[in-house]
């Protein structure tokens, strides 16, 4: 068998890194950035994610194919979630037609 | 190549469908020849099921008020027409019957990657088709085999969660199969097969397995929600509740309109494999071929907007969806050009299989150019909802997809059974299935065209000498349908013995025996000259 | 077993298809990573419901936010990356071949996902209480702020027990899979030679640590706790 194998040291080191990483995102929660709050708080979490993949799941050591399917998937997710959303962003960009209640946009009434 | 008992002649060689007995034996096989029979079994009866509802459905529009159900009859006959056809038949068609038997065949392997994998597959087919059918013999569903929101998760008082069940189950077994086709044809290749000396069928096969892959997934999630808003009514689709119904028909057509090329694209794989053998010739440009096959897989992911034309979806993104949309028709039209010139100065043979293949092409195209009708925001809005869109996606469905379906299980009976079909028969019913195809669908274009909805039980009397031929058409398809079932069957045990190689086809599922043993090879070949060698060795036989 | 007729020429735990237990194991890893990519577009259509529902109703998702135990998602957070680390030390005890660390990882791994699980359960025990369960019992005590309607808290809390929810079954089948491989390294099956099967379920463990890494930022982090 040809696979990689990674000195424990990297895993504790990494392992260390992802507490620190998740007790920095806790903390920053807490702390008043307007919108940056969501944009830290994923960032550190891509960050996290990238140091399970590239050690944990070795990643790092491995061919061009499984980066290639991994890419493959984040890209397909990032176009779910992109071109639903050029429709949910610019629905309000168009004048509703006479006679329509602007409520149908957000109804409030609880059932 | 023969193994055969030199003193013993007339001992049988043992092959794959010899090799044991016993329904234990087929039922626990993890040979992917016996699971694509297995397939080919359930997918025929699935077939036939959504067939019959067609069948009702045409009769009962023989008449302007409706001739033989009630409305809600009706609609719960295009429901189960519908969800049986697309999620039953036709997605697994071709991957799971010939894709299975011939990929691992094609590449020189003796089987998937994961054959158990494969196995289970099946069984979670076989569920969630049972789940299906449980659901429409107590009740049935009709909301369409779209369940749209709110209609499907608020409203409908028929079996909408079990249907719903039986989809997402099956789900998981096109997500099985893609899993393994992507494993196999990346690690399993026989020496010397890289990718460009590759089959197109591989390739079509490939395109189609990355589309299981990303897409089913997200159809099984948003039926999942579905299925739990119809549970709990916690507004997730519900705008009473603050939820977007817009968002289901994003999430189920991102999965859906990819389906759409699920089914075409086998059918594209399967017509360059007769198209080449039976006028004898290379493909023309190869690399186009095989990449436009990759491109409409990509591109088939970006253009869902345009189901969605005519609901509440933004504008601005339907302008998107709309420009996307028409890029589909590059890659398709490169294919149909490559065909085309494929056969000029080719010295062809009208075999069954070459029949269906000149059909599809013929019937595919007049589906993609409607679809580009449909793909333009204007046009859509005064088609949407009418029999033009029936119309259209039965030429790429049924026009193109079950067509080449046809050709394919003709062109390979011989290696899938060793037995030979009769050809007249053959010929017959596909020239009947074509005649009765046209008959069908053509006047529903033209129905759409004047503005006839679909999914109505009755229609207004100035339709009815248009929709008379349709129902007439839709007999003669019934009949050109039924007409293969007999021979096909008949020639398993009647047929003339096959040859390994009848049509003279190139590729390396033609150099084993026909059956072909369980291992599929004696020795796993080399592959040292391109695919679709024609023209070589053909003063030899002709 | 096929691979009978052949055992002179085949290691043991080769299947009769493949040629060798280098293309055995590469097939097995992409399998794996090809599965780990249906489960991302899986999770991915609840990922982008909830983008678009938070997009859009915003202060009604930061109100539900606020009503999570942050300390629970984070201790949670904690013990998931923990039993990521034992998981990873399970592969190399099996790459080095050590059978009884293989054993104390995998079940250290167990362990700990079992916490994951039970500090969840103490959590949605705790919503249920207060009245924050939707569609069956769904009505919060707390005031809300104006602008923030009910319903819409309530998708709040739909996504919450949707994702964790499904979470959660991952963490149970991820745990079954492990009581095999317990089993199986209790026997010594995997050495240096053979040790696909815990690799590639690492690697569906690893993924689920994954999804939860963007739960709990999702989930509890970004509701304006300032």
């Amino acid at each position: 068998m040809s696979g990689h194998i990674v000195a424990v040291r990297v895993y504790i080191g990494v392992f260390l890194s992802l507490l620190v990483l998740t007790g920095v995102t806790t903390w920053v929660a807490f702390i008043d950035l307007g919108p940056l709050n969501a944009v830290v708080a994923l960032a550190i979490a891509t960050v996290k994610m990238l140091l399970v993949i590239l050690f944990f799941m070795h990643v790092r050591y491995s061919g061009g194919l499984t980066r290639i399917v991994i890419l493959t998937g984040f890209l397909w997710l990032a176009l779910l979630i992109a071109l639903t959303m050029t429709d949910a962003f610019t629905r309000q960009w168009s004048p509703l037609p006479e006679g329509w209640g602007a409520s149908t946009a957000t109804p409030q009434s609880p059932r | 190549m023969s193994t055969a008992n030199t003193e013993l002649v007339a001992a049988p060689r043992v092959h794959y469908l010899n090799a044991s007995y016993g329904v234990k034996s087929w039922l626990l096989t993890t040979d992917h020849k016996r699971i694509a029979l297995l397939y080919l079994a359930s997918i025929t009866l699935m077939f036939f099921v959504g067939g019959s509802a067609a069948v009702l459905m045409r009769l009962h529009l023989i008449e302007p008020q409706g001739a033989l159900v009630q409305p809600e009859t009706y609609n719960k006959l295009f429901t189960m027409h519908g969800v049986v056809m697309v999620f039953f038949f036709l997605i697994p068609s071709i991957p799971a019957v010939l894709g299975n038997f011939l990929v691992p065949m094609m590449i020189g392997a003796r089987d998937l990657a994961f054959p158990r994998l494969n196995l289970l597959s099946w069984y979670v087919y076989v569920i969630g088709a049972l789940f299906t059918l449980y659901a429409l013999l107590t009740g049935g569903v009709d909301t369409g085999w779209t369940f749209y929101t709110p209609y499907s998760s608020t409203y409908a008082k028929t079996q909408v969660i079990a249907t719903a069940l039986g989809v997402f189950i099956t789900g998981f077994s096109s997500i099985l199969t893609g899993l393994n086709f992507v494993v196999t044809i990346h690690k399993m290749r026989a020496p010397g097969l890289t990718w460009f000396k590759m089959p197109l069928f591989l390739w079509a096969m490939y395109a189609t397995s990355i589309i299981f892959i990303l897409g089913t997934p997200v159809l099984a999630i948003t039926i999942f929600l579905l299925a739990l808003e119809r549970l709990l009514h916690v507004g997730i689709f519900d705008p009473a509740l603050g939820g977007d119904p817009l968002l289901f028909q994003h999430l189920f057509w991102f999965y859906s309109h990819p389906a759409v090329y699920i089914m075409i694209l086998p059918g594209m794989g399967v017509v360059s494999e007769l198209i080449t053998c039976f006028s004898r010739k290379k493909i023309f440009g190869y690399t186009f071929v095989a990449f436009s096959s990759m491109s409409i897989a990509v591109i088939s992911f970006l253009v869902w907007g345009h189901h969605m034309f005519v609901t509440g979806q933004s504008i601005y993104a339907g302008l998107i969806f709309s420009l996307l949309s028409f890029l589909v028709a590059i890659p398709s039209a490169i294919k149909v050009f490559n065909w085309t010139a494929t056969l000029y100065k080719g010295s062809i043979s009208y075999q069954a299989p070459m029949i269906y293949a000149l059909g599809f092409i013929g019937l595919f195209t007049m589906g993609g150019l409607t679809g580009l009708f449909l793909a333009s925001l204007a046009t859509d809005v005064h088609l949407n909802g009418t029999y033009f869109i029936v119309a259209h996606f039965h030429y790429i469905m049924v026009g193109g997809a079950v067509m080449a379906y046809l050709g394919g299980i003709h062109f390979w009976w011989p290696k899938i059974t060793g037995r030979m079909y009769p050809d007249m028969w053959a010929r017959i019913a596909a020239v009947i299935i074509f005649f009765g195809f046209n008959l069908t669908f053509y006047p529903q274009f033209i129905l759409g065209y004047l503005g006839m909805p679909r999914r109505y039980a009755v229609y207004p009397a100035e339709f009815q000498v248009l929709n008379v031929m349709s129902s007439a058409g839709a007999s003669i398809l019934a009949i050109g349908y039924v007409i293969p079932l007999i021979y096909l069957i008949w020639s398993m045990r009647y047929g003339p013995v096959a040859s390994s190689n009848p049509f003279h086809a190139k590729g390396l599922e033609w150099q084993t025996p026909s059956p072909p043993p369980t291992e599929n090879f004696e020795e796993i070949p080399v592959v040292t000259e391109e695919a679709y060698a024609y023209g070589s060795e053909e003063s030899a036989h002709a | 077993m096929h691979d009978a007729a052949a055992a002179g020429a085949h290691p043991a735990a080769l299947r009769h298809h493949f040629e060798d237990l280098d293309q055995q194991q590469e097939a097995g890893n992409l399998g794996m990573w090809v599965f780990l990519v249906t489960e991302i577009m899986f999770f991915g259509g609840l990922f982008a419901g909830y983008a678009i529902y938070r997009a859009e109703f915003l202060p009604a998702f930061e109100a539900g936010s606020r009503l999570l135990d942050i300390q629970l998602g984070a201790t949670n957070t904690a013990v998931l990356i923990g039993s990521s680390l034992t998981m990873a030390l399970a592969v190399h005890a099996a790459q080095t071949g050590k059978r009884n660390a293989q054993v104390f990882f995998l079940l250290l791994t167990m362990v700990l996902g079992a916490a994951f699980l039970g500090i969840k359960y103490v959590e949605y025990a705790h919503k249920w209480e207060h009245h924050l369960v939707p569609g069956l019992r769904f009505a919060p005590d707390e005031m809300l702020k104006p602008g923030t309607s009910l319903p819409n808290v309530q998708l709040f809390f739909c996504f919450y027990f949707f994702m964790t929810g499904l979470h959660g079954l991952h963490m149970i089948i991820g745990m079954g899979i492990m009581a095999v491989l317990t089993r199986m390294a209790w026997k010594g099956r995997f050495h240096s030679g053979y040790y696909a099967p815990v690799e590639v379920s690492g690697l569906y463990w690893h993924f689920v640590d994954i999804v939860w890494i963007f739960l709990f930022p999702l989930l509890y982090l970004i509701g304006g706790r300032y």
